[in-house]
């Protein structure tokens, strides 16, 4: 009986959550679109997604795209395919490997640092301060976040794009010996909107549940300081596997027939 | 016939799981009035406080401000009702992310649309007040100490001219001579505005500087209410113990929550 009882509260306490995550979801997105809103928040926490977050993404899809060409060279070329390198490279990174690393990378960053600022402010009365000074802690903290996730890390995964490419053109051109005219009218020669174009929705998506996803944890974050670590980790934690969830199902509603 | 009370609790219940908080709390305070609520750590003052001020919602029982009932107020009611309101906080919940004077000037930008060299003036005015030079108001929160953290959360907590200021433990950390200060501070700046308030603390000194009439909160319950001048003939055995800091009494330290 105890352990049916476990499972039981097990079972309550998930309702419970996903219960509150669609509660604290829908009440930060009608925030979003009603008044009053906060562009200067939001453009900084914009510059905080999108431009400080240019390096590490930068450098995680230039290493990938190196990667996937050495690799798909190396394994293309035991059936003589190792002209579909250019377009592996291109159909991987725009498709996949872009959206979902620039995602891990911007969960890793961005979502623990607005877990660990906003938990903060929660544990130290910051959010119930902003209440009594007659402020939304949904308009001021949540909403210049989400709508920052949700177009910065399409911008991001944009940028990875083009570096990602550039990185498999560098090894395909300079170490595997391809001309480079050719890979590059390899690369185009199968690359089709769609491809950029489902990229980008999943990243506007990742971007969107990394946002929600640090400052849900941050804003429910109880206790001090090992509280917010909680927060922190959890946010990161949980923000990567939507991603993975939301990355099969995205990929299955523009790839799956 | 006498004016209606500025802030009104009938019976107010509030529970976190089996523990009970408040247990049927029922206070009165005049227009103008200072009213004192004293009580030992876990008693529920802070909960009371913030129960008041919407941010946490009890169970049963009512709240009225200005005839207004507070409990399950709608969010865009409860930011223009938090107009009437200042509060200053136990650990001070300043900003840290905002200088000092756009702290204080906060309520004034943000929740009273109030542009930004206007609110300046303003919170240099307040910051003057509390006896802090111009150039404090260029620092940041955490290159304060904690005696002027605590003044500029109470210039903050007066920065909008509100009808209705909430003291939480105003003097706790603080040195006996600054805790005098801010004691001062907050007789003069109330006196000046003609602001209702209520505090909460468990500083008999402050208590007896601060407070028009006292009450005394134990187990969830206002165990009496009288004129501050009365506290030390209370007649009630609770209340002298608690004044005195006697370990002997009524009132034992549950060592189990």
């Amino acid at each position: 009986m105890d352990f049916l009882a476990t499972i039981g509260r097990v079972f309550l306490a998930f309702l419970s959550h996903v219960g509150r995550l669609s509660a604290f979801t829908g009440t930060a997105v009608s925030h979003i679109v009603r008044p009053p809103f906060y562009p200067r928040l939001t453009l900084r926490a914009m510059v905080e997604i999108g431009y400080y977050s240019l390096p590490v993404v930068g450098l995680t899809a230039v290493f990938t795209g190196m990667v996937l060409a050495l690799q798909s060279y190396s394994g293309f070329s035991r059936f003589a395919a190792e002209g579909a390198v250019a377009t592996v490279v291109v159909l991987s990174v725009t498709r996949e490997l872009a959206p979902v690393l620039a995602g891990l990378m911007v969960a890793g960053r961005i979502g623990a640092s607005m877990a660990a600022e906003i938990g903060t402010m929660r544990v130290t009365e910051q959010i119930d301060a902003l209440t009594t000074l007659s402020t939304n802690p949904f308009k001021y903290l949540v909403a210049p976040r989400l709508l920052a996730g949700l177009l910065m890390v399409p911008c991001l995964v944009l940028v990875a794009d083009i570096i990602g490419v550039f990185g498999g053109y560098i090894v395909g051109v300079y170490k595997l010996g391809f001309n480079p005219s050719s890979y590059l009218a390899r690369t185009w020669e199968y690359l089709e909107p769609l491809d950029v174009i489902s990229g980008l929705t999943k990243a506007a998506v990742f971007g969107f549940l990394i946002s929600l996803m640090g400052c849900y944890h941050g804003y429910y974050s109880r206790g001090g300081a090992q509280g917010v670590g909680a927060a922190t980790t959890n946010s990161v934690v949980s923000a990567a596997i939507m991603i993975l969830i939301f990355n099969y199902v995205i990929t299955a509603l523009y790839f799956g027939k | 016939m006498s004016a209606p009370a500025k802030i009104v609790l009938s019976d107010v219940h509030k529970s976190f799981g089996k523990k009970v908080v408040l247990d049927g709390v029922d206070l009165s305070i005049q227009k103008g009035e200072s009213v004192v609520v004293i009580g030992g750590s876990g008693t529920g003052k802070s909960v009371m406080l913030k129960s008041i001020l919407g941010i946490l919602r009890p169970e049963r029982g009512s709240i009225k401000v200005d005839g207004e009932e507070v409990i399950g107020m709608r969010s865009r009611d409860r930011d223009r009702m938090m107009l009437k309101f200042g509060m200053l906080f136990q650990g001070a919940a300043l900003f840290d992310s905002l200088r000092v004077w756009e702290n204080v000037a906060f309520g004034l930008i943000q929740g009273r649309g109030m542009n930004r060299v206007q609110a300046r003036d303003i919170a240099v005015e307040k910051l003057a007040a509390v006896g802090l030079a111009e150039s404090a108001g260029e620092l940041f929160p955490a290159e304060l100490s904690g005696g002027m953290q605590k003044r500029v959360a109470l210039a903050r907590a007066i920065a909008t001219s509100p009808e209705i200021i909430f003291f939480d433990e105003p003097t706790t950390g603080l040195d006996p001579i600054m805790a005098d200060v801010i004691n001062d501070l907050i007789v003069k700046c109330t006196k000046e505005l003609g602001a209702t308030t209520l505090s909460i603390t468990h500083d008999m000194a402050s208590a007896r500087k601060i407070a028009d009439r006292i009450a005394m909160l134990y187990k969830g319950r206002l165990i009496w209410v009288g004129p501050a001048k009365d506290i030390d003939h209370s007649g009630n055995e609770f209340v002298d113990q608690f004044i005195h800091g006697r370990a002997d009494g009524p009132i034992k330290m549950e060592l189990r929550a």
